[in-house]
Protein backbone atom coordinates (compact mmCIF):
# COMPACT_ATOMS: atom_id res chain seq x y z
CA UNK A 1 0.00 0.00 0.00
CA UNK A 2 0.71 3.56 -0.21
CA UNK A 3 1.26 6.57 1.56
CA UNK A 4 -0.22 9.38 -0.12
CA UNK A 5 -1.60 13.21 0.20
CA UNK A 6 -4.40 14.27 -0.77
CA UNK A 7 -4.30 16.96 -3.11
CA UNK A 8 -7.84 17.64 -5.03
CA UNK A 9 -11.24 16.25 -5.85
CA UNK A 10 -12.11 14.89 -9.32
CA UNK A 11 -16.22 15.88 -10.13
CA UNK A 12 -17.62 13.61 -12.86
CA UNK A 13 -21.53 13.51 -13.86
CA UNK A 14 -21.06 11.15 -16.49
CA UNK A 15 -19.62 7.79 -15.14
CA UNK A 16 -20.00 4.17 -14.63
CA UNK A 17 -23.02 3.19 -12.73
CA UNK A 18 -21.41 1.75 -9.92
CA UNK A 19 -19.19 5.27 -9.20
CA UNK A 20 -22.25 7.05 -8.76
CA UNK A 21 -21.78 8.55 -5.33
CA UNK A 22 -18.71 7.62 -4.64
CA UNK A 23 -15.98 10.31 -3.66
CA UNK A 24 -13.40 10.90 -5.88
CA UNK A 25 -10.16 12.43 -4.68
CA UNK A 26 -6.95 12.60 -6.58
CA UNK A 27 -3.80 11.68 -4.47
CA UNK A 28 0.04 12.12 -5.20
CA UNK A 29 2.14 9.14 -3.37
CA UNK A 30 4.49 10.61 -0.78
CA UNK A 31 7.48 9.25 0.80
CA UNK A 32 7.39 8.01 4.98
CA UNK A 33 8.49 11.46 5.65
CA UNK A 34 5.70 12.99 4.04
CA UNK A 35 7.41 14.83 0.60
CA UNK A 36 5.13 13.82 -2.08
CA UNK A 37 7.29 12.16 -5.05
CA UNK A 38 5.58 10.80 -8.21
CA UNK A 39 2.97 11.13 -10.14
CA UNK A 40 -1.22 11.74 -9.50
CA UNK A 41 -3.67 9.21 -9.17
CA UNK A 42 -7.57 9.25 -8.99
CA UNK A 43 -8.57 7.24 -5.40
CA UNK A 44 -12.17 6.60 -4.61
CA UNK A 45 -12.32 7.44 -0.75
CA UNK A 46 -13.92 5.02 1.91
CA UNK A 47 -13.07 6.90 4.96
CA UNK A 48 -14.03 10.36 4.58
CA UNK A 49 -10.59 11.49 3.92
CA UNK A 50 -10.01 15.73 3.56
CA UNK A 51 -7.66 17.74 1.30
CA UNK A 52 -3.83 18.23 2.66
CA UNK A 53 -4.01 14.70 4.64
CA UNK A 54 -2.10 11.66 4.40
CA UNK A 55 -3.89 8.75 3.68
CA UNK A 56 -3.17 4.96 2.91
CA UNK A 57 -4.22 4.11 -0.74
CA UNK A 58 -4.24 0.12 -1.68
CA UNK A 59 -3.85 -0.51 -5.49
CA UNK A 60 -4.98 -2.92 -8.05
CA UNK A 61 -7.66 -5.58 -7.33
CA UNK A 62 -7.35 -5.24 -3.88
CA UNK A 63 -8.89 -1.97 -4.17
CA UNK A 64 -11.97 -3.81 -4.67
CA UNK A 65 -11.79 -5.10 -1.27
CA UNK A 66 -12.22 -1.72 0.49
CA UNK A 67 -15.87 -1.13 2.26
CA UNK A 68 -19.12 -0.93 -0.90
CA UNK A 69 -16.51 -0.95 -3.40
CA UNK A 70 -17.30 -5.01 -4.61
CA UNK A 71 -17.27 -5.55 -8.30
CA UNK A 72 -17.06 -1.62 -8.74
CA UNK A 73 -14.15 -0.43 -11.27
CA UNK A 74 -11.97 0.93 -9.08
CA UNK A 75 -7.99 -0.08 -9.29
CA UNK A 76 -7.03 2.78 -6.31
CA UNK A 77 -9.11 2.84 -2.62
CA UNK A 78 -8.14 5.64 0.28
CA UNK A 79 -8.56 2.98 3.11
CA UNK A 80 -7.08 4.78 5.94
CA UNK A 81 -5.94 8.15 7.48
CA UNK A 82 -2.55 7.71 8.49
CA UNK A 83 -1.65 9.92 12.48
CA UNK A 84 1.91 8.81 12.22
CA UNK A 85 4.62 7.18 10.06
CA UNK A 86 6.99 5.87 13.03
CA UNK A 87 10.34 5.00 10.44
CA UNK A 88 13.50 3.65 12.23
CA UNK A 89 16.21 3.51 9.99
CA UNK A 90 19.03 1.96 11.20
CA UNK B 1 7.67 -12.91 -3.21
CA UNK B 2 10.10 -10.56 -2.40
CA UNK B 3 12.75 -9.46 0.61
CA UNK B 4 12.11 -6.70 2.46
CA UNK B 5 13.89 -5.15 6.13
CA UNK B 6 11.04 -3.92 8.35
CA UNK B 7 11.72 -0.28 8.86
CA UNK B 8 9.06 1.65 10.77
CA UNK B 9 5.21 1.69 12.08
CA UNK B 10 1.89 3.13 10.74
CA UNK B 11 -0.54 4.40 12.48
CA UNK B 12 -4.44 4.73 11.45
CA UNK B 13 -7.13 6.10 13.49
CA UNK B 14 -10.22 6.11 10.80
CA UNK B 15 -9.85 3.23 8.80
CA UNK B 16 -11.18 0.61 6.58
CA UNK B 17 -13.14 -1.76 8.96
CA UNK B 18 -11.48 -4.96 7.16
CA UNK B 19 -8.09 -3.25 8.13
CA UNK B 20 -9.20 -2.93 12.06
CA UNK B 21 -6.99 -4.38 14.23
CA UNK B 22 -4.36 -5.45 11.77
CA UNK B 23 -0.87 -4.03 12.11
CA UNK B 24 0.60 -1.75 9.11
CA UNK B 25 4.37 -1.93 8.92
CA UNK B 26 6.27 0.59 6.47
CA UNK B 27 9.11 -1.96 4.47
CA UNK B 28 11.76 -1.57 2.49
CA UNK B 29 11.98 -3.64 -0.89
CA UNK B 30 15.83 -5.50 -1.07
CA UNK B 31 18.15 -6.73 -3.21
CA UNK B 32 19.36 -10.35 -2.84
CA UNK B 33 22.60 -8.27 -1.51
CA UNK B 34 20.62 -6.51 1.11
CA UNK B 35 20.63 -3.23 -0.93
CA UNK B 36 17.35 -1.17 -1.11
CA UNK B 37 16.07 -1.48 -4.75
CA UNK B 38 12.79 0.96 -4.98
CA UNK B 39 10.31 2.84 -2.03
CA UNK B 40 9.48 2.17 1.34
CA UNK B 41 5.61 0.46 0.82
CA UNK B 42 3.01 -0.28 3.55
CA UNK B 43 2.54 -3.74 4.40
CA UNK B 44 -0.48 -5.44 6.58
CA UNK B 45 1.33 -8.21 9.04
CA UNK B 46 0.31 -11.81 9.09
CA UNK B 47 2.87 -12.98 10.60
CA UNK B 48 4.06 -10.83 13.92
CA UNK B 49 7.27 -9.36 12.41
CA UNK B 50 8.74 -6.06 14.05
CA UNK B 51 10.98 -3.34 13.24
CA UNK B 52 14.50 -4.68 12.14
CA UNK B 53 13.44 -7.86 10.51
CA UNK B 54 14.21 -9.35 7.49
CA UNK B 55 10.79 -10.73 6.14
CA UNK B 56 8.87 -11.78 2.80
CA UNK B 57 6.12 -10.31 1.49
CA UNK B 58 3.72 -10.60 -1.28
CA UNK B 59 1.64 -8.37 -3.74
CA UNK B 60 -1.16 -7.90 -5.56
CA UNK B 61 -4.75 -9.11 -4.62
CA UNK B 62 -2.99 -12.44 -3.25
CA UNK B 63 -2.14 -10.57 -0.26
CA UNK B 64 -5.44 -10.88 0.80
CA UNK B 65 -5.82 -14.12 1.52
CA UNK B 66 -3.62 -14.84 5.05
CA UNK B 67 -6.47 -12.97 6.14
CA UNK B 68 -9.18 -15.17 4.87
CA UNK B 69 -12.25 -15.50 5.52
CA UNK B 70 -12.39 -11.71 6.58
CA UNK B 71 -11.94 -9.25 3.48
CA UNK B 72 -8.97 -7.02 3.86
CA UNK B 73 -7.79 -3.89 1.51
CA UNK B 74 -4.49 -4.62 1.17
CA UNK B 75 -2.32 -5.34 -1.79
CA UNK B 76 0.82 -5.86 0.19
CA UNK B 77 1.12 -8.63 3.07
CA UNK B 78 4.45 -9.70 5.07
CA UNK B 79 4.05 -13.51 4.83
CA UNK B 80 7.05 -14.65 6.72
CA UNK B 81 10.09 -13.92 8.44
CA UNK B 82 13.58 -14.77 6.97
CA UNK B 83 15.92 -16.34 9.16
CA UNK B 84 18.95 -15.77 6.84
CA UNK B 85 19.13 -16.20 3.27
CA UNK B 86 22.07 -16.79 0.61
CA UNK B 87 22.11 -15.96 -2.87
CA UNK B 88 24.94 -16.47 -5.41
Amino acid sequence: MLLARVVGTVVATRKDEKLVANKLLIVRPADPHGNVDGGYLVAVDTVDAGFGETVLVVSGSSARMAAGMKDCPVDAAIVGIIDAVEVHEP
Amino acid sequence: MQIARVIGNVVTSAKDPGLDSRTLLLIQPLTADGAAAGKPLVASDSVGAGVGEHVFFVRGSEAAFPFQPRVVPTDASIVGIIDHWHAD
